[in-house]
């Protein structure tokens, strides 16, 4: 196995009394596709900046590319891309220019950045754009271009926090297929994600964390497998009746987890549990079955929903 | 001045890695490290000469315009009433022109300063957080403050040197040792700016300190600091506030040498000490707090 572009061990991140970050290890392999999922505040921003060498640890070890982040932080910078939460492109400079800026951070000559600017504007569906003003982008074209600007370096590991939160559908998408195929060329991604379809899209292995902590690792199938069935019945009986239908319903398939607004009952064949459901005598206002997601697999591990 | 060792080529990854592959990434970063290091806060210049080019206008219109308009007010209004009432050598043994001009010369650094050390500062660190961005790649925080620093002095040179140039149009340079005036305002607008940018760094929210800094400091500034009348005109009560001011150790750094103003020579070196004093805390504060910022 070739060796790991960062292991992390026992990393802490206090603030004060408050460990943002209580102790958690893993490891990625070059060209794997890596996810942090949880919910906000877990602990995964924290976690990304760390790696991104731009955060020093409060306790654990940490070694990004075989580098100390405390002693060789501009080294290890200099072979990252980074995508933040939050877009922090140079709005008093135009599109291709904010690619052209920052390639100079890394010391790359002008000329070479310049021909990778104009690669990278291609690659973001961007090259209409170039000479716009940043702030005339829509959202998903901003992300689109925080992700260019990230690969200005032509980075050996790729930090991703949350790179399609707050976006409409369809510019997730083609988000994703720009993800997807710096994978298939074998970039190194490391991404933090409350979107359960988001990790399962990108992500060849998992570690879910809350409250700083990992709650399970694993392939997003494996993590599914192990922790919650194949399908899940998810039935709807109004506010006023949840409750007293729950009760009733105790007992069903694998388990159940009742929700404020509905059950979900847990099972190898959801469309039996229904026929038992209705065979109780209950009627539901509306029923779904649907296979089981990360979004279970977190409800199970931590008795909460991702979003809330 | 760092606050990241010097990097050892290869220790860390000899020790660290067995395989070749891991070797080489570790090889590859730390040769990537190498410029940054080495250039960063060039950079980071020139990204805010970049930035200027959007206002390039304003930049040219006030480096050029200003002296113009002072000079020709000062030296053509006023200085005519002046002279016309106490003679050629009216205030100091020189004409009022010779007298204000370095002292308009300092007070336009100090414009420059408080342009490009307060709100640019606080737009990278709040509005539009590009020093964030800039820490995510290989630039240091201290590298930042650096270049912004590195751009501020480029451009404070050029609109110096251009005051100075039509000061020289304009007559008001008596002594041959005059273009040392430049340095001196120079040193003048740093030693101001590095405070204001130390100051525009810690600034978590904008609830208007700054424009209260613009009205009540820079604003009386120039009345206090001997700009427009020598300081001995007010009492001795008042001249305090020209003492601690940056802007009257300044023009009076530039009178000594634009024409000879006569003042004991360790005053002479306590205006450079204590603006270069000025001047390098306020850089070591802002690049404190550049550090504790970025560093979450």
């Amino acid at each position: 196995m070739p060796a790991p572009v960062i292991v992390a061990t026992d990393l802490v991140k206090r603030y004060g009394e408050f460990a943002a970050v209580d102790g958690i290890s893993f490891e990625v392999a070059p060209g794997e596709s890596f996810g942090l999922l949880g919910p906000n505040g877990a602990g995964k921003s924290t976690t990304m900046r760390m790696v991104g060498a731009v955060s020093t640890r409060t306790g654990g070890d940490l070694s990004i590319l075989g580098l100390d982040p405390d002693r060789h932080g501009p080294e290890i910078r200099s072979q990252l891309g980074v995508v933040p939460q939050s877009d922090n492109l140079d709005t008093e400079l135009r599109v291709r220019e904010n690619l052209l800026v920052y390639g100079r951070y890394f010391g790359l000559p002008g000329k070479l950045v310049a021909q990778r600017a104009d690669e990278l504007l291609a690659f973001a569906q961007l090259e209409e754009k170039a000479a716009a003003k940043v702030e005339s982008l829509s959202g998903g074209m901003k992300r689109r271009l925080t992700i260019a600007r990230a690969l200005i370096n032509d980075p050996r590991l790729l930090l991703l926090d949350e790179p399609t939160t707050g976006l409409d559908p369809q510019a997730r998408h083609i988000l994703w297929d720009r993800l997807f195929r710096l994978k298939e060329q074998g970039t190194t991604l490391l991404l933090t994600t409350h979107y359960m379809d988001e990790a399962e899209q990108l992500c060849d292995r998992i570690v879910v964390v809350d409250e700083g902590s990992i709650m399970a690792e694993g392939t997003p199938a494996e993590l599914i497998r192990r922790y919650s069935s194949r399908e899940v019945l998810e039935v709807r009986f109004g506010s006023d009746r949840n409750a007293e239908a729950a009760e009733r319903l105790a007992g069903l398939g694998d388990r159940t987890e009742v929700l404020p607004d509905r059950i979900l009952i847990y099972s190898a064949d959801g469309e039996a549990e229904l026929e038992r459901v209705i065979d109780a005598g209950l009627h539901p206002i509306t029923s779904l079955v649907r296979r089981s997601s990360l979004e279970d697999v977190f409800l199970r591990l931590t008795g909460r929903s991702l979003i809330e | 001045m760092s606050s990241e060792s010097t990097p050892r080529p290869g220790h860390d990854v000899a020790s660290a890695q067995s395989t070749d592959a891991a070797a080489d990434a570790g090889r590859t970063a730390l040769a990537g490290g190498i410029r940054p290091r080495r250039f960063g806060a060039w950079y980071v210049a020139e990204h805010r000469f970049r930035v200027m080019r959007s206002y390039l206008q304003t930049v040219i219109a006030t480096g050029i315009g200003n002296p113009i308009i002072y000079l020709y007010a000062m030296g053509v209004g006023l200085a005519t009433l002046v002279d016309q009432n106490l003679g050629d050598d009216a205030v100091d043994g020189v004409g009022y022109l010779a007298f204000v001009a370095p002292a308009l010369l300092a007070s336009a650094a100090i414009t420059v300063a408080s342009e490009e050390f307060t709100y640019p500062v606080m737009l990278g660190y709040k509005w539009n957080p590009i020093f964030f961005g800039m820490n995510a790649s290989p630039l240091r925080p201290t590298q930042i403050v650096d270049g912004i620093v590195i751009s501020v002095t480029i451009r404070m040179l050029v609109t110096c040197g251009i005051y100075f140039a039509f000061m020289l149009v304009f007559g008001a340079v008596p002594s041959p040792l005059g273009f040392l005036a430049i340095f001196a305002a120079l040193l003048t607008g740093l030693g101001f700016g590095a405070l204001l940018m130390g100051y525009a760094s810690t600034l978590e929210e904008d609830t208007g300190q700054l424009a209260m800094v613009m009205r009540l400091v820079v604003l009386p500034m120039t009345l206090f600091s001997g700009t427009f009348f020598p300081l001995s005109q007010f009492p001795i009560w008042l001249q305090w506030i020209g003492w601690i001011s940056p802007l009257w150790h300044g023009t009076e750094l530039s009178r000594v040498f634009t024409y000879g103003y006569a003042e004991p020579i360790w005053l002479t070196v306590a205006h450079v000490l204590y603006l270069l004093a000025l001047f390098v805390l306020g850089w070591a504060w802002a690049r404190r707090v550049a550090v504790r910022r970025l560093n979450r």
